[in-house]
């Protein structure tokens, strides 16, 4: 199977993950992220992820996955099973996001969040200008059929951290473009000029 | 499992197979079985397609269910009508793929297809098994296939896949044989059966034994018990469909008829099926391996006997790789049976993989042709063999 670039996004994380070490991917999606840090960087993967189809695409492509629903089956592994817990894309999902985050520090030594940033201007002016519930590329529902449902800005993740009890050990606010196969780091305000927020978070 | 025996549509096959046979245990040698009884001499039935590669690495065992048998795919002669039961998914280029891989299919101790079984000469009677047969467990299954393997000198298999009572062997070979066995795929199988299960299999035997020609399982040289055994297949297939499967299959719709007649003939479709179900088994299968092979199927427990209780005891020396399929509509091994396999295997940190697939047709559905299933497990036999 040819190599597919990754994702901006995913390719941040990718540049995080240390090689050989042992991954689980929740809500990994059709495996993208997994294949190639199985390829380029020798890890030993696992996945969780509730859609058939997108477990299908995973097992065709070689890669180890389980159907289920992330927080229930993240509980079943030992302490410490894994060096990395990614969590891409996926915590503005989560109904008790806090217990999630509870349960990837105690199954990995670090975790990886990222997540649409909900402080950016576009979001922003939706609301102040239009008065309607945001809807832009990153977060494309309507209020009525969003299943993200815990939509969060960059700061509001540094509070979090405090109060869950993690440290924040690398973070990257990035805007991407086409579908996020492009992007830039950014800087300058962060909070108001990112698309989307990645952390890099380990144990107190 | 039933049958559903179709060419291929892609027209590809594995061309003309042949039965092959191992005897071994020969007495005074006898085979120790389980339940503590001997038995001697065992034949085993198999066959094989794919050639074996230089290093003996690309071995894939699959193991029937209750009413299958060695031939999983091919023809054994060009005039065949119908293919191996497996031969949607064993061929050239199939999901099981014939060019890469080994395949052996090893019928089973206790069938009546080629194996001994209750239907086989007993050298000290001269005269067929019946009931003196010994009882025979999922252990002994895999014991007698083991055999074969040491007579073959392959130490070594890439998968064993198997699905409803396969599945059962395949998971008695994981934790027998822990270092021979590098992956592994139970399909709609569980670890032990519920009291439902027991329960079909129970009612299925007493159909059997009701029958007067049993006659305490020595019919042989007599009229056979027919009317039983076709009773115990027609509860078989209700076990093997849903009620969603059967609602869009049949629903109420009445057969070769426009009204009811107010009879007790096979009025509904369904009905006809069942009959016809249990006409087609009487003329291929034994009433005795029946019995002794759901009885095998019963005592099946895998955390009973290697975890005291515990399934993940049960799988602390495993060492394959997993894939696990359970399938939405199946109702004879439910979805949350494999999930507590897949509990158990990951509280051991054992690589699997586990997928649900949406499917109306109920417990049969490993059998019936499935892009998906063909797909999961060529990537996951792909997997398997880039990883030893």
């Amino acid at each position: 199977m040819k190599l597919e670039p990754l994702r901006y996004d995913l390719k941040i994380i990718a540049s995080w993950i240390e090689p050989e070490s042992k991954i689980l991917g929740l809500g990994c999606g059709e495996g993208d992220l997994l294949y190639w840090l199985k390829k380029e960087k020798n890890v030993k993967e696992r996945g969780i992820e509730i859609e058939e189809s997108k477990v299908v695409k995973c097992i065709e492509k070689g890669i180890s996955v389980l159907q289920g629903d992330i927080n229930e089956e993240i509980e079943d592994y030992p302490d410490n099973a894994f060096d990395y817990a990614i969590c891409s894309q996926t915590l503005q999902q989560v109904y008790e996001p806090s217990n999630l985050i509870h349960a990837m520090m105690r199954v990995a030594k670090m975790g990886v969040v990222s997540f649409p940033n909900f402080g950016h201007i576009k979001v922003r002016m939706q609301l102040a200008l239009a008065g309607s519930a945001p809807v832009t590329k990153e977060l494309p529902y309507s209020w009525h059929d969003t299943p993200n449902i815990r939509v969060l800005s960059l700061n509001d993740f540094k509070k979090f951290s405090e109060q869950v009890g993690f440290k924040i050990l690398k973070k990257a606010a990035i805007n991407t473009k086409e579908n996020q196969r492009h992007g830039k780091m950014v800087t300058f305000l962060p909070n108001l000029f990112a698309t989307y927020g990645i952390f890099l978070i380990g144990k107190e | 499992m039933s049958e559903y025996i179709d060419q291929d549509q892609s027209g590809a096959t594995v061309g003309i197979v042949e039965k092959q046979f191992f005897t071994f245990s020969t007495p005074p040698d006898m085979m120790k079985l389980e339940s503590g009884s001997s038995i001697g001499p065992v034949t085993i039935a198999y066959e094989t397609c794919g050639s074996l590669n230089q290093d003996k690495s690309n071995v894939i065992l699959v193991l029937h269910a209750l009413s299958g048998d060695s031939h999983m795919a091919g023809y054994y002669d060009p005039k065949d009508t119908k293919p191996g039961w497996w031969d949607i998914m064993v061929g050239p280029g199939k999901g099981i793929d014939t060019d890469k891989y080994f395949v052996i299919c090893s019928n089973i101790i206790g069938s009546c297809a080629g194996s001994t079984g209750p239907s086989s000469i007993n050298p000290e009677t001269n005269k067929e098994y019946g009931t003196h047969f010994p009882m025979i467990t999922i252990g002994d299954m895999v014991e007698a296939q083991k055999a074969l393997f040491d007579h073959l000198k392959i130490k070594s298999i890439l998968s064993v896949i198997g699905g409803s009572v396969g599945g059962m062997q395949v998971l008695e070979w994981c934790v027998r044989y822990p270092g021979m066995i590098k992956s592994a795929i139970p399909l709609a199988t569980t670890t032990k059966h519920s009291a439902l299960a027991i329960a079909f299999n129970e009612v299925a035997r007493q159909a059997i034994m009701a029958d007067p020609n049993w006659n305490d399982g020595h019919y042989y040289s007599d009229k056979k018990p027919d009317m039983g055994l076709a009773l115990a297949r027609m509860i078989g297939h209700i076990t093997y469909l849903s009620d969603e499967s059967m609602r869009l299959k049949f629903g109420r719709k009445l057969q070769n008829r426009s009204a009811l007649s107010f009879e007790f003939g096979a009025e509904f479709q369904v009905e006809s099926y069942l009959q016809h179900q249990g006409k087609k088994f009487i003329e291929r299968f034994d009433a005795n391996s029946f019995l002794y092979i759901t009885k095998a199927a019963d005592y099946f427990d895998l955390a009973g006997q290697y975890g005291s209780g515990s399934l993940v005891k049960a799988f602390a020396k495993c060492q394959s790789k997993f894939l696990i399929v359970s399938y939405t509509s199946d109702w004879l091994y439910p979805t949350y049976q494999s999930k507590e396999m897949v509990k158990a295997m990951k509280k051991n940190n054992l690589d699997v993989s586990f997928c649900e697939i949406d499917a109306q047709w109920g417990h049969d559905a490993f059998l019936l042709p499935s892009d998906r299933l063909d797909n999961l497990i060529r990537g996951f036999l792909r997997s398997a063999s880039d990883e030893t």
